[in-house]
């Protein structure tokens, strides 16, 4: 085997703050390196130096024998290292074949060399099963086929080394499984690939062998066919992990209802009469793949969007005004699904973060409406302590934040509310192990208390673990619950692709 | 050859913060002074007759603060409205109506004891600058019109009705031809807070002002609902921030603040409302708003310091011969300057060489 690459003792620093710290390891060619570690080991730091975005303090990167020369993204892509991004770096009113080719040409040559570029294109895209549309423009494309775009992007400037950051966080699982297999080509032709990831079955499933950082040092390195996913599991975390246990309370009154709920309005995917029955201590599950009016029903459900049909009957109210505020204040506590553009106020302080739900209580505020900041800060660190937020200080801007601990601080943030109905929309996306049972124990933990909740993931397992009964959204539509003990992942994924849907 | 990329730093040390908006100012100086030269003058004479003529004497002294007064106002428009991302580029026109409101009620159709006089006035001017801006933040609200286009378009508009009502039905018999509004009632004038000179009352409650809004931006509620707006509206409204409710209230506030730079100007420096009563100060607050970071607080010193130059200029072009165009250059590049010195307070500037390829 030859080495491609050889990282050694690679140190960055951020202040005093290590996120690096003496790395080394190496990668051979035709072989799938995964790099995993929870939300600030310090892989995407890692990557950012051998990609040329930062420059280490310390140590050297070979590739092929050359020294890589630090803080030069052309150079790291003249040698032959290719990186795609957790977030695409795509100009949307630009065609598929322009992306490719764009940003290789001089800014003063006139005219782009498609007829070529094109051939070259449309035969990597055979080789390597990625197919496209070169004219097509690029707003009009999935995330799955952006990333096929930024793939293609790398390998039209002739990779040898292909850097993937989190690629399947925002794939559904046959998206998946097509980039596996086309990571395999990649092997077979020769290439390398390093995959960055926190989901460890995916990792198992196609790396040859996993190095394991945690606190931005390496912790282990491991062959994958000799991987323990328990083991890994522990190691990424530093402790044992506390997986969820999911106890079943009896059902007791009916907390919400909708019924024949429809909104057909442009700015989101469409709903066609659901009906949905929710309990107090029910956990109901509700899958489907991502944009069949996941989103939609949480929005309605939360008060943002009115129906333009159907209604909703809360238990007791008996009208009920659209908005958040009035939702919230019949007892309804809202995780949205992207917490750091729907959740935190990233520039805003922890504390400010965590009593803005609060804003009501005498006790955070005086009648003329003057904040007291001392009680505030003290409400706020009572809140951090009791969920596990944990934080440099409570001064500090949220989005320095890491994402378990942000969704913690929402997730706290409203149990400390003590709310009837939690409408949790992708909880654990993105997080890593640790945090995930963390979240996962917090909301069993709300319905032993009496919470009604609705959990809506991509995430079958979480689904299985968490709910009492799982409903299947397709196209708008819900399907009727079916007890999670008499369903299996196989019958869920069939109705997911629109089985039992008329 | 020396490349250079920016790195954000984690933490800006302060004596950074602290320092980089006077190093801006001397940078633009610098540059200006090379403009200074071009217009065949001598710089360094040329800064010290604008700083005499600023602050000289008191009569100057006087005048820039003076002079600073509605430009503080407008500043303070602009921090409360841009801290909520509500671009409120509309302070000229608010002006204007405050000034209109002024002239409605001050001259005859409302006559109370001074004491009661000014305040009234005060609101009537803060209350035709909100409502100018009403339905502008009702299009935007509800139909996501950019209150950019509105609130600048209408500016024009505003001008041109006070030109009408100058011209035709609002013009003072007595003033021999002059378009300008009758006189604002003795009662309602600001009074002189320094004897022979053109400074008035205005001035102190426009500092008064600028410490009310920090009172209410900081301490209250409804600040750090314009704060969460500002920095993430959709995050906040999932909190269940009424977005309606606090963008409402910013405008009201913001064109508030820009219609009592309109009373200070009818009711304290001039007496009555004439056309060329505000000489951009609207659009200036704009500056002094950046300057300041939007920190209403800063607002008083930039918004002085703006005004120390313009009429500092005048004094230069004067002495030294050189365009009084040369304020407004002043002014551009010390914004330019704040805004670039921003990049290097968040980030640093790492240089590396290229080798060569041997």
């Amino acid at each position: 085997m030859t080495t491609l690459l050889k990282v050694e003792k690679i140190t960055k620093k951020f202040g005093d703050f290590y996120a690096n710290d003496q790395i080394s390891f190496e990668v051979n060619k035709s072989e799938v390196l995964a790099i995993l570690g929870e939300n600030g080991a310090g892989k995407t730091t890692l990557m950012n130096i051998l990609f040329g975005h930062y420059t280490p303090d310390a140590g050297t990167v070979n590739f092929e024998g050359h020294a890589i020369e630090f803080g030069n993204t052309n150079n790291a892509i003249k040698l032959g290292i290719g990186m795609v991004h957790q977030h695409f770096t795509l100009a949307e009113n630009l065609t598929v074949l322009e992306n490719i080719i764009i940003g290789r040409q001089s800014i003063f040559s006139l005219s782009l060399p498609k007829r070529q570029a094109r051939v070259k294109i449309l035969e990597l895209s055979k080789k390597f099963g990625l197919p496209i549309d070169p004219d097509e423009l690029v707003a009009n494309l999935s995330v799955s086929e952006k990333q096929r775009i930024e793939i293609l992007k790398t390998l039209f400037l002739d990779c040898k080394l292909l850097i993937l950051d989190e690629p399947t966080a925002a794939l559904t699982p046959q998206e998946t499984d097509a980039l596996f297999s086309t990571i395999r080509n990649m092997i077979e032709t020769g290439l390398s690939v390093i995959l960055i990831s926190h989901k460890l079955n995916e990792i198992l499933a196609v790396s040859d062998r996993i190095i394991v950082l945690r606190n931005g040092s390496s912790v282990g390195e491991i062959d994958t066919h000799s991987a323990d996913r328990e083991k890994i599991a522990e190691m990424i975390v530093g402790k044992k992990i506390d997986y969820p246990q999911k106890k079943k309370i009896p059902r007791k009154s009916k907390v919400l209802s909708l019924v024949d709920v429809s909104y057909n309005k442009t700015d989101a995917p469409k709903l066609s009469k659901v009906n949905l029955d929710l309990y107090s201590g029910q956990i109901l599950g509700i899958a489907g793949v991502a944009g069949n009016g996941q989103t939609t029903l949480a929005k309605i459900l939360s008060g943002h969007f009115k129906p333009t049909q159907g209604k909703i009957v809360f238990n007791k109210a008996k009208r009920v005004h659209t908005s958040p505020k009035s939702f919230m204040d019949l007892g309804v506590a809202y995780i949205p699904e992207d917490r750091n553009s729907d959740g935190i106020v990233g520039d805003m302080e922890i504390w400010e973060n965590a009593i803005m739900t609060e804003m009501d209580d005498s006790y955070l505020r005086n009648s003329l409406g003057i904040i007291n900041k001392k009680a505030s800060v003290g409400r706020s660190e009572n809140l951090c302590e009791t969920y596990d937020v944990r934080m440099q200080s409570i001064r500090q801007r949220s989005r320095l934040l890491s994402g378990g601990n942000v969704q913690k601080l929402l997730l706290g943030r409203w149990l400390m509310r003590k709310p009837k109905i939690i409408i949790a929309c992708q909880p654990t996306r993105g997080l890593d192990e640790g945090a995930i049972a963390s979240i996962q124990n917090l909301l069993l933990k709300a319905q032993q208390n009496g919470s009604a909740i609705i959990l809506i993931s991509e995430d079958l397992d979480e689904l299985l673990t968490m709910s009492d009964d799982i409903s299947v959204m397709y196209k708008g539509m819900l399907s009727d619950p079916t007890e999670t003990s008499s369903t299996d992942k196989l019958s869920i994924g069939l109705r997911m692709a629109g089985d039992g849907f008329l | 050859m020396i490349k250079f990329r920016l790195e954000e730093r984690a933490k800006s040390p302060y004596w950074l913060i602290i320092l980089s908006p006077f190093i801006a100012i001397l940078v633009a100086i610098i540059l200006a002074g090379i403009l200074i030269v071009l217009a065949g003058a001598n710089p360094f004479e040329s800064y010290y007759q604008l700083i005499i003529g600023a602050f000289g004497s008191k009569n100057s002294f006087a005048e820039t603060l003076a002079r600073a007064t509605p430009i503080i106002l407008t500043g303070l428009a602009a921090s409360i409205a841009f801290r909520a991302k509500f671009w409120n580029i509309g302070a000229e026109g608010q002006l204007y109506f405050g000034a209109l409101a002024t002239t409605l009620f001050g001259t005859g159709l409302v006559v109370l004891p001074s004491i009661l006089m000014i305040p009234f006035l005060f609101i009537m001017g803060a209350l035709a600058g909100g409502l100018l801006l009403l339905p502008l933040v009702l299009l935007k609200l509800y139909y996501k019109v950019d209150e950019v286009v509105t609130t600048l378009l209408l500016n024009f508009v505003v001008v041109l009705l006070v030109s009408y009502l100058l011209e035709g039905p609002w013009k003072d018999p007595m003033s021999l031809g002059w378009p300008q509004g009758k006189s604002v009632i003795d009662d309602g004038v600001l009074p002189q807070i320094l004897s022979k000179t053109r400074l008035h009352l205005g001035f102190i409650i426009s500092i008064f002002f600028a410490f009310s809004v920090w009172f209410i931006l900081s301490k209250t509620v409804i600040g750090y609902r314009i704060k969460s707006v500002g920095l993430n509206a959709a995050a906040a409204s999932h909190a269940g921030v009424p977005i309606f409710k606090t963008v409402l209230i910013v405008a009201l506030l913001s064109g508030g603040m820009a219609g009592m730079a309109g009373v200070t100007e009818t009711a304290g420096l001039k007496g009555y409302l004439t056309l060329d009563l505000s000489p951009g100060f609207g659009y200036a607050g704009i500056a002094v708003a950046m300057l300041a970071n939007l920190n209403p607080i800063g607002v008083i010193f930039s918004g002085v310091f703006l005004a120390s130059i313009y009429v500092g200029a005048d004094a230069m072009s004067r002495a030294m011969n050189v365009p009084t165009y040369l304020a407004d250059v002043i002014v551009a590049l010390t914004v330019l300057c704040i805004l670039l010195s921003l990049v290097f307070v968040h980030y640093k500037i790492l240089f590396f060489g290229v080798k060569k390829n041997d």
